[in-house]
């Protein structure tokens, strides 16, 4: 295989890593809206917890990400 | 790409540095000027108009996630957070424009403001614990069985806090306005029928600015979680 070719196909393979912090996100604010139609004064309280998660879901994905952007531009 | 290219304005070395005014360093400074124009060239009127209500919302709610987040000896970092938050929303939103630079496009600009923070906090946890500051790594009411493999994992953790911070915010601006460029070739490409495209252009800027203000928040509650961490260890 030549290495260009190579590399291509390794950044879209590190750009997977994003479907799980998709998965994550979702997960996150669904349970969230949940709780909080059960139980709406206690939704606010929960805000901050709510945003921390979301930002430590993410991060996980894009650190692949941040992979596939070296494989494309930094090598 | 083009947009992200780094051009010398003014060619200035000190030594063998290189300290060049950038466009980069331009729009900070643009920023910088519209945020203090957004807080301090209103009105002060005691029934606020438009453009004060937006600088004095921004000022209640980061103050409101303080309070929050690290309680009411956590007051005296308002100020610092505030002007992180305001320096990364407007660098945010200030990117959205076409034609302009997104400072915080670049892993360096953002690395430089989380180890800035993660360095504060490091420093100000032992200035204010002691060595007692350890015990962050040693959560209380852990089976001792479990305490070695438990002080590695947070040990990594504390050290990979300025790598994700820095890394969350450079990589959505990254990926936001390469996505907008991509779509943007589309209606190019299509002619008459990128008319499709550029609707979702529309939604798609629309979502940039809502990601560019979370991406601040965010940025600013972790911080205050840092910072929470060296104010009280003992969780």
């Amino acid at each position: 295989m030549e290495p260009e070719a190579a590399k291509l196909i390794g950044a879209g393979i590190a750009a997977v890593a994003m479907a799980g912090a998709g998965v994550g996100i979702g997960n996150i604010f669904g349970s969230y809206l949940q709780g909080a139609l059960r139980n709406p004064s206690a939704a606010d309280g929960q805000r901050t917890n709510l945003f921390i998660g979301f930002a430590l879901a993410e991060a996980t994905g894009l650190f692949g990400l941040l992979i596939s952007f070296i494989l494309l531009f930094g090598v | 790409m083009h947009q992200f290219e780094i051009k010398r304005l003014l060619h200035i070395k000190i030594g063998g540095l290189d300290a060049s005014f950038t466009n980069s360093s331009l729009w900070m400074v643009i920023g910088v000027i519209c945020v203090a124009l957004l807080l301090l060239g209103g009105s002060k009127k005691v029934i606020p108009g438009r453009l004060q209500s937006i600088g004095e919302l921004l000022f209640e709610f980061i103050s409101n996630m303080v309070r929050d987040t690290m309680g009411e000896d956590g007051r005296k970092f308002f100020p610092f957070i505030f002007t992180l938050f305001m320096f990364v929303l407007m660098s945010n939103m200030l990117g959205l424009v076409p034609y302009s630079f997104t400072v915080t496009s670049h892993i360096i600009v953002t690395f430089a403001l989380a180890i800035t923070v993660w360095l504060g906090a490091t420093m100000y946890g032992f200035y204010k614990n002691g060595l007692g500051y350890l015990k962050l790594f040693a959560p209380s009411g852990t089976p001792m069985v479990m305490l070695p493999l438990l002080v590695v994992i947070e040990i990594i953790s504390y050290f990979t806090r300025p790598i994700s911070l820095s890394v969350r915010l450079f990589a959505n601006m990254m990926a936001g306005h390469t996505m907008l460029k991509v779509f943007g070739a589309f209606v190019v490409a299509l002619g008459w029928a990128g008319i499709a495209p550029l609707a979702v252009m529309v939604g798609f800027t629309a979502l940039e600015l809502l990601v560019a203000f979370l991406q601040a928040f965010v940025f600013a509650i972790l911080s205050c979680m840092y910072i929470n961490d060296a104010l009280h260890p003992y969780h």
